[in-house]
């Protein structure tokens, strides 16, 4: 079977959508491949437990950039929105902030709250513009590139002298010092520590986590909702919008290789052996895959090639669902709070210290956990009178001593069960069911090469201009008509549809050339 | 009470440095020493008789070679021996040394791995690539990026157009080095874990941050762009010890009429309406002059030596948070004589003439960092072991031998309290057992050691924590933000005082360049001919 398109997309993941309907609204043919029987890739909600449903891997939205649902005239339906994030105490001192105001702390933090917040949106409000278009390259002479330097020179500058140089200074800093500097509060110090690490591999006094936040806040504020019907529904949305754009999706459909001929892609063979043509492949799959699987070492420069087996993309991050008959007692907390996002996280010295062992191959003893009750606001993911929990659970490291052997995954949920104990004793008698995926378990489920959230770590020498590789950071791969448009390209992961977006804009434009 | 045209707090090589500079336009200077020897960090001092002690600083290979040729400083007795390269022994009593003769280095590599001995070509290439860049910049003072000064602007441009010259694919190169963490720089090379761990102790020295923390790979760039008589990333003894390194520069001070007071400590800078008029000692003499320039670290300088309501708010703020952390120690040994190394073929030139590491995988490197983190010494650490007696025999009687141990990591601090007399005990019994494991004749054959924990280094030498960089070199603190941005031109915020210690730009590691930087800065505002050579004759 032979069949002819302008484009064709591989991976149904929240940016492979994003890219391929605004293809198709610009009046390209363009066809979809997802291997899994669903789409969505690793934003998608399933059945975990009979009747219980949860969000399998990402399970927030705080990072959807509002150019995408603007220019896809998105509409979702949110469970809950403006969540607050409540810090766990083993007491029921929680500390709970939303927005800029933070409780639960005394007057000198909250103020400093307030003006921390206020700098660090500003901040992220810079970064945003250039978050949302191809990265310009460095060192030529094109007038295009030289622009948007300039521009970006000219943004840093407009923010006034002292501002300036606080962002010079901040941008390569670890949250911990500057947390440390202004905070007196334990819990919040740990909560922010969280938010600057979470599906990295960073502890808090790592250099490079005050990016990590403000990458964080550069979709909205850091506003977080939840959508209903989990994240599926997110991209069940988007795949709605892509098919009435014209674009066809084809799940249980795995690329096994993208065809080329001279140095060009020609399109994609499927693993029973269907091959689809197209002058444009793009692939939402990560950069490892695509480059060294579906395309092959040897079709690429050596170079290139040793560029995109450094990418570090080793992932940290287990996720964790339970089914509850009945949801846990906390202390102090009232039947909204349940409803909110829960952080494990008592100080920054506990988030540091979770971090150790994953430098040498370990699991956490402790974890920091980042926890939401989704069903308390949608009572479509469990049946009536259960309750589910969805977690992600740090550090979980991916090359693990063990490679996760079954010692190893059952040492990981006695320390998730023992921390979770301290802050909900009666949590046992309340399980039904339990699912713990660790970064192996993702990459094997999501294909996602070293089970990694974010496609490839979200540090310095991996952002902008070198996301993923040095000199390949505008979408194009250095093989003619073959594009990337997933979050191992510019900027980063979340479900934030920024790389699908700019992915689109680059590829239209070199059409109408 | 005497008058001067500029005084200069602490007699460090910075500030010796910056006075002999001053001296050399004609100024009437006077360089202040608290103690009663000069040199600050960089000393040779007799600490058991007959011996001498480099017990602080210990190794020379940063100093500018422009300085050292434009204040002929081998004219007052400095002379630098380079040495041989570097030994680290591993736990199945194997060894893996450097060399700086490729040759050697080629086949050495290639005795543990085939493939990272071919790296090695490309390894050393990109790392002097990305030295050949820093090196423009160390005699430069680095432009403020939120000025529209036309010097700041003009010498933005400059360092813009550097920038270009490496062409696209370098620049994304040097753009990732200056962010990455020593590990995973080395990850992109190398395979075996003892290779990578040779290397990656360049990344950490000096520094409270791990190897595999972002940005150590920067910090082993500031042990890389040194050189002994022009070749790059050679290290060297200064012959008679660090002081000679001081006592040289004192040289220069006096022969430009200059003058050097020891035991003469500051208590107070002297202001009046925002603007320097002198300083107080504590014996409670005054001295007056219209420039004050000091060689200690903005901490001691801006906290401990001025009142808080003559400084701008923010800025004071900004010197408060300035990160100088005590991350290293350092053991000082007189030896019987030379110890024996059985894992080293017989009559191995690597024996005292080499940096020996006795630590052997990434993983025990950042296990090292853990104990600092938890507020204690690393019980396996880092140690950067050299014995420049067997190069310089002026150090101590023939036959016997000085050895000097630089430890990573070792705090200021015990768990946020001072150090105990047992804790102090248990610090040198880590370092020393660590080196028997390696040396079985090595504990019969000292004969003093002294130790010393940051904290003694503070108390000594003035350095807050004890800190060799005079603050962390991470990003925040580098360049246009160091030690303060707004404040990264040698300037402080009051009329005619100025900084001229590490804690400035480029930073520590007796590179007599804050110091040199500083007096260019400060014969500008005197509209005097500057005395300060700027452009590098050796690249």
């Amino acid at each position: 079977m032979i069949d002819k398109y302008d484009a064709i997309v591989i991976g149904a993941g929240h940016n492979g959508l994003v890219c391929s309907a605004l293809l198709a609204k610009a009046g390209k043919k363009v066809l979809v491949l997802e291997a899994n029987n669903q789409v969505g890739g690793a934003a998608i909600t399933r059945e975990f437990a009979e009747g219980y449903s949860a969000s399998a891997c990402a399970h927030l939205l705080y990072q959807l950039q509002p150019q995408v649902e603007k220019d896809l005239n998105l509409n979702l339906k949110l469970a809950s929105k403006n969540m607050s994030t409540i810090v766990l105490s083993k007491g029921s001192e929680h500390v709970s902030y939303c927005g800029s105001k933070v409780t639960g702390v005394n007057d000198s933090d909250q103020k400093n709250f307030e003006e921390f917040t206020k700098r660090m949106t500003k901040f992220a409000d810079l970064l945003k513009p250039y978050l949302n278009k191809a990265p310009p390259r460095l060192g030529t002479k094109n007038k295009k590139d030289l622009f948007t330097l300039a521009m970006l020179g000219f943004d840093l500058r407009r923010m006034g002298q002292v501002e300036m140089r606080e962002f010079l200074r901040l941008i390569g800093m670890n949250i911990y010092d500057e947390l440390d500097e202004r905070f007196e509060n334990p819990l919040l110090k740990g909560g922010l520590s969280l938010d600057s690490v979470l599906g990295t591999h960073l502890g808090p006094r790592s250099p490079n986590t005050i990016l990590t936040y403000l990458y964080r806040m550069a979709g909205k504020h850091g506003e977080i909702s939840l959508p209903e019907g989990g994240m599926g529904s997110v991209s069940k949305a988007l795949s709605d919008c892509a098919e009435a754009a014209g674009v066809e999706i084809k799940t249980n459909a795995q690329v096994k290789k993208v065809l080329l001929a001279k140095g060009a892609a020609t399109g994609v063979e499927l693993n029973d052996g269907t091959v689809y043509n197209s002058e444009i492949v793009v692939s939402n799959a990560d950069p490892k895959k695509t480059m060294l699987e579906l395309v092959g070492a040897r079709n690429v420069e050596t170079r290139f090639t040793h560029r995109v087996d450094n990418i570090r993309m080793k992932g940290n991050a287990a996720k964790l669902h339970i089914a509850l008959n009945k949801l846990p007692t906390i202390k102090g907390f009232s039947d909204a709070d349940y409803g909110q996002r829960i952080l494990i996280a008592p100080d920054e010295s506990y988030v540091e210290k979770a971090f150790n062992p994953a430098k040498y191959r370990k699991s956490s003893p402790q974890p920091i956990m980042e926890i939401t009750f989704p069903s308390v606001n949608d009572d479509s993911l469990a049946p009536s009178g259960g309750h589910v929990m969805s977690a992600i659970v740090q550090y979980a490291p991916y090359k693990h001593k063990s490679d996760w052997n079954e010692e190893a995954r059952n040492n990981f949920k006695n320390a998730i069960y023992n921390v979770l104990k301290q802050y909900m004793p009666d949590i046992e008698s309340c399980i039904h069911a339990m699912e713990l995926l660790t970064p192996v378990d993702l990459e094997n489920e999501f294909h996602i090469t070293g089970g990694h959230w974010h496609h490839g770590e979200f540090t310095l020498d991996q952002f902008m201009f070198v996301r993923p590789v040095a000199g390949s950071a505008q979408y194009q791969m250095p093989i003619d008509g073959l594009y990337l448009c997933g979050a191992g390209s510019h900027p980063g992961g979340g479900i934030s549809g920024a790389s699908g977006r700019n992915a689109a804009q680059v590829i239209l434009k070199k059409g109408n050339k | 009470m005497k008058k001067y045209d500029a005084i200069v707090i602490g007699a460090g090589h910075n500030g010796l440095a910056n006075a002999a500079f001053l001296a050399k336009a004609g100024l009437n200077v006077v360089c202040l020493e608290k103690n009663d020897y000069i040199g600050g960090a960089a000393v040779s001092r007799e600490l058991y008789k007959d011996w001498k002690y480099s017990n602080c600083s210990y190794v020379c290979s940063l100093l500018r070679p422009e300085i050292y040729r434009d204040l002929e400083l081998h004219k007052h007795g400095l002379q630098v021996t380079p040495y041989g390269g570097s030994v680290q022994f591993m736990e199945n009593g194997d060894y893996f040394a450097s060399y700086h003769d490729p040759e050697a280095a080629h086949r050495e590599i290639a005795r543990h791995s085939k493939h990272d001995a071919d790296a090695y070509t490309r390894y050393s290439t990109d790392t002097m690539r990305q030295c050949r860049l820093i090196r423009d910049f160390l005699l430069r003072t680095a432009p403020d990026p939120t000025s529209f000064k036309p010097k700041d602007i003009k010498e933005l441009i400059l360092l813009g157009n550097k920038f270009l010259e490496l062409g696209e694919d370098r620049l994304y190169e040097t753009l990732r080095f200056w962010t990455m963490s020593v590990a995973d720089y080395l990850d992109e090379y190398f395979e075996k874990d003892v290779v990578k761990t040779a290397f990656s102790g360049s990344g950490i020295i000096g520094t409270a941050l791990g190897i595999h923390s972002p940005g150590t790979a920067y910090v082993l760039l500031h042990h890389y762009m040194g050189d002994v008589d022009g070749n790059v990333g050679t290290w060297g003894f200064a012959r008679g010890g660090m002081g000679a390194v001081s006592d040289s520069l004192a040289g220069a001070v006096q022969a430009y009429g200059g003058e050097v007071r020891s035991e003469a400590g500051v208590d107070q800078i002297i202001v009046k309406h925002n603007r320097v008029k002198g300083v107080a000692l504590e014996n409670g003499e005054e001295i007056y002059a219209p420039v004050v320039v000091s060689n200690m670290d903005v901490k001691r300088t801006f906290l401990n030596c001025m009142d808080e309501k003559d400084l701008p708010e923010n800025f004071y703020k900004r010197v408060k948070n300035f990160k100088i952390r005590g991350s290293s120690g350092k053991l000082n040994i007189a030896l019987d004589g030379m110890p024996t190394f059985p894992a080293l073929p017989k009559g191995s030139e690597l024996i005292g003439n080499a940096d020996m590491h006795f630590i052997d995988s990434m993983e025990r490197m950042e296990l090292a960092y853990d104990d600092w983190k938890d507020g204690t010494w690393s019980k396996d650490p880092y140690i950067d072991c050299t014995i420049p007696s067997a190069v310089d025999p002026t150090m101590t009687p023939p036959g016997k031998h000085f050895m000097s141990c630089f430890v990573q990591y070792c705090p200021a601090q015990i768990e946020g309290r001072a150090w105990t007399s047992e804790e102090r005990d248990g610090f040198t019994k880590s370092v020393i057992d660590q080196i028997s494991n390696y040396s079985p004749d090595f504990k019969d054959l000292i004969l003093h050691v002294e130790t010393r924990t940051p904290q003694d280094i503070e108390d000594q030498i003035g350095i807050t924590e004890g800190n060799i960089f005079h603050g962390e070199l991470t990003m925040d603190q580098l360049l246009f933000n160091r030690p303060v941005p707004g404040y990264a031109q040698y300037r402080a915020p009051v009329n005619g005082l100025y900084m001229c210690g590490s804690s400035t730009h480029p930073g520590g590691g007796v590179m007599a360049a804050p110091g040199a930087n500083a007096a260019r800065e400060i014969l500008y505002d005197l509209k005097l001919k500057n005395t300060v050579p700027e452009n590098f004759g050796d690249d």
